[in-house]
């Protein structure tokens, strides 16, 4: 009894601390800018919406318009992975042809190779194809992500349909039905938690990846979030805190909320394929 | 993660059919089902060949050469071996840069991984609103490596920040961290090591795995709760720590966002938070001096690719895998 207390109050001073930075972010968000500079403290004495107007308003871009930017990049990075990776990953876990055992083991040496180290030269093959800039700047973004270049997802999909019963495929063929509509009518619907956890991922990685974004967008109207929010280090005077840490917040709203909705599956997804949160 | 992939051999139904026939269904079959597998499997062919391999063998011939966007491919002049020689000999950046990751990697990861393991065994017990604590020490590892954080960290660590602000309270007065060579990387470590839930999250899940009957076999011999944790935990437990430390090392490598944020792109206080993919950012896309940076991406994938095979052959020392099952 005695040790389960120590245990639980030993958690909770844990959770405390690792809370403590969030807490904090959300406190100082309704501080005014006085308060900001004389209250360190967790809890404003006056609650100030005005950091969220005055940030939304910051440059000469509404902060809408880049959260708006980001939900497209992460919605169509959704739709890129969840397909390509689907088909790749039937076709390696489930269907047999030749060379198959050497393109898994291909796919396996990609889940480790580090991406920075590809930037400069997709750089140069996207500028040359004429893909950087212009009215659509996102393509960089996206073209990769609709071909299936997340080898996490594919190893995660693969894990998942060697579950599936493979009795389920072989009774459809012998009774005629094409690889195709055992993808169709077998493998697919019964992907639907696989692919669910590679959505909801694939969401949240986009929405929070920096590198890419930073090295693709140039104009201000087709900044991000996370691009936008670095403007405000480059002003950091005393005024624009608040504001700051207004547009920050608002920023992990939409990863709050998936994991609010899909705790069990997020957590479920790191346990079977070791996925980074 | 070497999954032993034996697909299981489908009994091939046998028609009473002549054999020659049988033989060309047989090979009929066969082509359908490559062509199927490639058809479905040509996205990835594809994304393989131009956004993977194409990249990787043109960045090899751009760190010879001393390719800038300002110029086209074609105009870039040979360098040989120059971009190198400059990467080990003429560049002290580049060898902070270096200092720098290492320290990184080898000091947060470790520090991570048993703040992991120390939460993970607290959780570790049938006690209501497990599910709960276990999702809020996770949440960090899914927001921590937005820039939103990152901005936060810098305003909590700056000299008037709160962290300063708690340390008064004890009458401590802190240093400028995030402006102070010597204390900016452990803030960002800090930062890192804040993200425990991921792998504590795999920590729950093995030590779930391991039998109760060990614990109670040892307690009857009189093993403490240290003995019981050296010779029961930690081994049964050493492939999950063993893919939590490759995971984490590589990622710990690749650190960007954080030390961009901190050091508002510079990598400063005097190169003290310049990670690697910093700096290879910096000279690509500031200085613009592609070939180089190009030279410096191939040097840490040979670098990471030999720390992965190192932890591979290393880990058949420490790393126990029970008879039955293998991961």
């Amino acid at each position: 009894m005695r040790a389960n207390v120590l245990r639980l109050t030993t958690l909770i001073v844990i959770l405390a601390i690792v809370l403590y930075p969030l807490a904090w972010m959300i406190g100082t968000s309704f501080k005014s800018p006085q308060e900001i500079a004389s209250n360190i403290g967790l809890i404003p004495h006056e609650f100030t919406p005005s950091n969220f107007t005055e940030g939304w308003h910051k440059f000469d871009v509404a902060f809408g318009r880049f959260f708006l930017n980001s939900a497209l990049v992460a919605t169509l990075t959704v739709v890129g992975n969840t397909v390509s990776c689907l088909l790749a990953a039937y076709a390696l876990g489930r269907l047999r042809f030749r060379l198959r055992g050497f393109w898994f083991a291909i796919m396996i040496g990609t889940l480790l190779l580090p991406g920075h180290v590809l930037i400069i030269p997709q750089y140069i093959l996207f500028r040359t194809l004429g893909l950087v800039g212009g009215d659509f700047p996102y393509l960089p973004l996206l073209v990769p992500h609709f071909l299936a270049t997340e080898a996490f997802f594919v190893f995660l999909m693969v894990q998942f349909m060697r579950g599936i019963p493979r009795e389920l495929d072989e009774a459809a063929v012998i009774d005629g039905a094409s690889a195709f509509s055992v993808f169709r009518h077998v493998v697919l619907p019964l992907s639907r938690p696989a692919l669910v956890t590679t959505a909801i991922f694939s969401f949240i990685w986009t929405w929070n990846d920096f590198f890419r974004q930073l090295v693709y967008l140039s104009q201000l109207k087709d900044y991000t979030a996370p691009v936008a929010l670095t403007l405000f280090i480059d002003s950091t005077s005393e005024s624009s805190v608040g504001p700051m840490f207004a547009m920050s917040l608002l920023s992990l709203v939409p990863v709050f909320l998936f994991f609010v909705a899909f705790q069990r599956l997020l957590v479920e997804g790191i346990n079977t394929s070791g996925l980074k949160g | 993660m070497t999954m032993a992939q034996m697909p299981v051999r489908p009994t091939e139904p046998v028609p009473p059919v002549p054999a020659a026939s049988r033989r060309g269904r047989a090979a009929r079959r066969r082509r359908r089902e490559d062509l199927a597998g490639y058809v479905f499997l040509s996205p990835w062919l594809l994304g393989l060949l131009g956004i993977t391999a194409i990249p990787m063998v043109l960045s090899l011939y751009l760190s010879f050469t001393d390719y800038s966007p300002l110029i086209s491919v074609t105009e870039s002049q040979w360098v040989g071996l120059e971009n190198y020689r400059r990467m080990f000999t003429a560049d002290p950046s580049y060898w902070h840069a270096v200092r720098v990751t290492v320290t990184f990697a080898v000091v947060a990861v470790p520090l991570k991984l048993a703040a992991a393991l120390g939460v993970a065994m607290l959780l570790n017990r049938a006690m209501r609103g497990i599910a709960l604590f276990r999702g809020m020490f996770y949440l960090p590892s899914l927001l921590g490596g937005s820039v939103a954080v990152a901005i936060v960290w810098r305003s909590m660590f700056s000299g008037d920040g709160a962290f300063n602000a708690f340390l008064a309270i004890f009458g401590i007065e802190g240093e400028a961290w995030i402006n102070d060579p010597t204390w900016a990387l452990p803030t960002l470590m800090l930062l890192a090591i804040w993200q425990f839930g991921a792998p504590m999250v795999i920590f729950l899940a093995g030590l779930k795995q391991v039998p109760s009957e060990l614990y109670e076999a040892a307690s009857v011999d009189g093993a403490g709760s240290w003995r019981r944790f050296f010779h029961i935990t930690l081994p049964m437990l050493s492939p999950v720590i063993f893919f939590n430390l490759v995971l984490e090392t590589i990622h710990g490598f690749q650190g960007f966002t954080s030390a961009f944020v901190l050091s508002n792109g510079t990598g400063g206080p005097v190169d003290s938070t310049l990670m690697y993919t910093l700096h290879l950012y910096n000279a690509g896309f500031v200085e613009l001096n592609m070939g180089y940076a190009s030279a410096m991406a191939w040097v840490f994938l040979v670098v990471v690719g030999l720390i992965t095979v190192v932890l591979f052959n290393t880990g058949r020392f420490w790393v126990h895998y029970s008879d039955s099952e293998e991961r």
